[in-house]
């Protein structure tokens, strides 16, 4: 889009404003611009997201990174990778999370995964 | 950990040693401990912060009793060398010289990488930012903030499509600041808008459990637009875009900074156009922090064009406000920024902001005059915010070229960045959580379907790393042909064989630079100074700097090049320094053995501070051990001062010389040793020279006692005199 600086015309109806009142209507839109922006990161996640997960949960860079690639490509980021190693552990009466996670790379165990969970539920 | 003392080097593998069990000392953002009213020295401070217990103070210190006052403001270095090890080296320069903020580069392409990467190996224009190199670095600030005394903020980036492991990484090892701003991602890194969003909230929220610094991306439009001042009110909505979505991610706005630069510089009326914007900025955020950073847009390879540009531009933050000064090395315009340039950065800042110290309270904005261009500026951002909610909200707007667009809004000129809202790097990769999403870790951002009754999300699982450091999984080393052990071996050889090399960025890289002039015009004194250079030996010669001093009169050239040999350090001849006797001693000989001195600045030089500095009590001059001395004053004629010690019996003539033009202080220093012999006086006096391009040899060589050069204190020189008599009486 190209147009040229209307300024003058475009500004009339903030003119008559106060200081104060210009810094408000100034906060008033951002608040509007940025408000969905959080509800869409509120209940979105990504790779990134949950490989932090795993490295918080005890797990190295490499495993993490194997492990949410292959949770991402079986359609079960959704659910949480934390939570598809923890509910996959629990089902094994593992105790040692990084040890199941580690089963989950090396191993295919995604049908029993997914037996684990209740289906695309999407919240 | 052990203490490094000031005159030894920093030892990498003390630093590399038992990293895998380092723990950081602190989490979170330090700011610097005010002292209102500080007193150094004969002078008292407005805006100053606690003094150092080691540094190096600016060059004019020692005329000030080499007082070295802190500003109140946080000052940043940044470095990239892209080596870890010659990283910390110049950390611990700028800690000396004031920096209390490091900013690590990444390496080039770091953001796209998704996941982290490990080990020590090198980078391009900054450094792979890995948990090691993290550690290390941390490790070795640690030691530097110990040395210098004052805590030292330890920064980076949390971009690219890694950033909230990213952010995990930095809470870990004790990182205390950080970029954060999804629109960086979004504009300037490609990366998929949503996907940038998404985690930037993930990221935020970790850093605002960790207390880190959050500094925003809104200065890079600035620094992409063509005419950089039209993006003024995109600049204020950047900010608020970044600032509310942190606010809403987790963050304190006491811990959110906004990245604010002058964004034109000279020849345009910079302060007419940059100040206004400077106050908008502080109104609209009240309650934020502000970092000031200085123009890089219109920095050239011009070293002292970009510091006359940065006092400039720290003038604006002592006459509006900062809470952190940034630098830009003079050199960003030319190369990878060399130490001597970071320090220079730092030096400038310090310089600045000392100089301004208490300016407010002289000289005060027209608020009313002022307050026009401030609300025109704002009532533009808002125009600007009332069209993205128009066509549908950010990403629209994105998609339709909104930003770094080169119109002054609502003026565009259609050549903004344009991404799409499904588009670019990673596009495709953010999933809705379902209603089962669950994340069994501590701070964690967003939905979380965790079970009733827990009193921390990581009790689930037994505790996470946040809540335990020992859960961390350190990686030491990935690949064996690229480490900080391979790189160090080289450095150790050279070192075994006591061999040096000149540096600039790594440890004897051997680059060296050069600066000369022709009377000629460009093409012909580039080729004749690049020649110049080969015929001194040198290798892989480059013009890194011209200005033309004039068309046809002359050129002045900056070469770098690289040396191709090393020096021995056993077979350097270094001069003896003379230790010079106790004040008790010299005091007590003087005492015995009254002297006059005669004294003056020689032939028409009018430069007379560095030998008042030898003479007067208040500088510590020999004043003060009982000689009395006679003043001549400046630009006395060779005769008069010899015909002056004559007539006043005196036993010593100081002759001081600064000017050097045909070798003039050659000249008179003959000229004063012959006409003193002519008058058959010679032998009465002790005849000694002084100035900063003095040395004893010169001085001798030229039929003097002795000479003295820069650097020379008055206890120097009547120890010398003691010693000088004490053989004679013999």
């Amino acid at each position: 889009m190209v147009r040229s600086d209307d300024f003058d015309e475009r500004s009339v109806h903030l003119r008559n404003l106060s200081d104060e009142e210009l810094d408000k209507r100034f906060w008033e839109l951002v608040e509007q611009v940025v408000n969905p922006l959080v509800e869409l990161a509120k209940t979105h996640t990504s790779p990134s997201i949950e490989r932090s997960v795993l490295l918080r949960m005890g797990f190295d860079s490499l495993m993490a990174k194997s492990l949410v690639d292959k949770i991402f490509d079986q359609g079960l980021l959704g659910k949480g990778a934390g939570n598809v190693v923890y509910r996959f552990a629990k089902s094994k009466g593992m105790s040692d999370y990084v040890m199941a996670g580690k089963v989950l790379t090396e191993e295919d165990h995604w049908d029993e995964v997914r037996a684990l969970f209740n289906g695309s539920d999407q919240k | 950990m052990k203490k490094i003392k000031p005159n030894e080097k920093l030892n990498v593998e003390e630093i590399l040693k038992d990293l895998e069990h380092y723990v950081p000392r602190r989490r979170g953002w330090t700011w610097r401990k005010q002292k209102k009213n500080l007193k150094m020295g004969d002078y008292t401070y407005e805006q100053a912060s606690e003094p150092l217990k080691n540094s190096i103070p600016l060059p004019a210190a020692h005329y000030f009793d080499n007082i070295d006052p802190q500003p109140d403001v946080v000052i940043t270095s940044e470095i990239a060398s892209g080596r870890f090890e010659d990283d910390i080296r110049r950390m611990r320069m700028a800690a000396w010289h004031g920096a209390d903020h490091i900013m690590v580069i990444r390496t080039l392409g770091q953001s796209h990488i998704d996941g982290l990467i490990e080990g020590t190996p090198e980078g391009i224009g900054g450094i792979p930012i890995t948990r090691k190199q993290l550690r290390a670095t941390r490790k070795a600030l640690d030691m530097i903030e110990d040395e210098v005394g004052r805590p030292i903020n330890f920064h980076s980036y949390v971009s690219g499509v890694a950033g909230p492991e990213i952010a995990v990484l930095f809470a870990e090892e004790g990182v205390n600041g950080a970029h954060q701003d999804p629109q960086y991602n979004v504009l300037y890194r490609g990366i998929n808008p949503v996907r940038s969003f998404v985690d930037a909230a993930v990221a935020k929220h970790i850093m605002a459990w960790a207390g880190m610094l959050q500094i925003d991306g809104a200065h890079n439009a600035n620094a992409s637009a063509r005419i950089s001042w039209k993006v003024i009110p995109e600049l204020l909505v950047q900010h608020a875009i970044n600032s509310l979505y942190s606010v809403k991610s987790g963050m304190k706005k006491e811990n959110i900074a906004l990245s604010t630069v002058p964004p034109t510089a000279v020849p345009s009326p910079t302060m007419r156009i940059n100040l206004p914007y400077a106050v908008a900025v502080r109104e609209l955020f009240k309650g934020y922090k502000f970092r000031a950073q200085m123009n890089t847009r219109y920095i050239e390879s011009d070293l002292i064009d970009a510091t006359r540009m940065h006092m400039i531009d720290t003038f604006i933050s002592r006459l509006t406000s900062a809470d952190i000064q940034s630098t830009i090395t003079p050199d960003e315009g030319r190369n990878v920024p060399w130490h001597i340039n970071s320090i220079r950065g730092v030096e400038t800042a310090k310089h600045a902001l000392v100089g301004l110290d208490g300016i407010k309270n002289y000289v005060k904005l027209d608020e009313k005059k002022i307050n026009e261009k401030v609300r025109e500026l704002k009532m533009r951002a808002i125009l600007m915010l009332e069209d993205i909610i128009e066509v549908g909200g950010y990403f629209e707007a994105v998609e339709e070229g909104f930003f770094v667009d080169n119109g002054y809004y609502p003026e565009r000129m259609g050549d903004g960045i344009k991404r799409k809202k499904n588009g670019e790097i990673a596009a495709g990769t953010v999933v809705p959580r379902d209603k089962e999403y669950m994340a069994p870790v501590c701070h964690h951002f967003g939905y979380n379907n965790l079970p009733q009754g827990l009193e921390k999300a990581c009790d689930l699982i037994g505790g996470c790393t946040l809540c335990d450091h020992s859960k961390i999984k350190y990686i030491d080393e990935l690949d064996e042909s690229d480490n900080v052990n391979i790189r160090l071996n080289d450095v150790e050889k050279m070192k075994e064989k006591n061999l040096l090399k000149p540096e600039v960025e790594w440890a004897n890289d051997g680059t060296i630079q050069i600066d000369m002039t022709f009377s000629e015009k460009e093409e012909i004194a580039e080729a004749a100074a690049i020649e110049t250079a080969k015929r001194m030996g040198l290798t892989d010669i480059n013009v890194i700097h011209k200005t033309i001093l004039h068309p046809a009169e002359g050129t002045y050239l900056e070469i770098k090049a690289k040396v191709p040999f090393a020096i021995d350090k056993t077979k350097l001849k270094i001069p003896e320094r003379v230790k010079p006797l106790s004040d008790n001693e010299i005091t007590q000989f003087f005492k015995e053995h009254p002297i006059t001195v005669v004294a003056g600045t020689v032939g028409n030089d009018e430069h007379s501070v560095g030998l008042r500095e030898i003479l007067d009590i208040k500088h510590g001059g020999i004043e003060k051990y009982g000689i009395s001395y006679i003043y001549l004053g400046t630009s006395v004629p060779v005769e008069k001062l010899i015909d002056a010690a004559v007539e006043t019996n005196a036993d010593v003539i100081f002759a001081s010389m600064i000017v050097t033009h045909n070798d003039v202080h050659i000249h008179n220093m003959k000229k004063l040793n012959e006409l003193a012999i002519e008058k058959g006086v010679r032998d009465r006096f002790i005849i000694v020279a002084g100035g900063t391009q003095i040395t004893n040899d010169l001085a001798k060589s030229s039929g003097m006692d002795a000479g003295f050069g820069r650097g020379t204190h008055g206890a120097d020189v009547a120890s010398f005199l003691v010693r000088k008599l004490r053989k004679r009486k013999s």
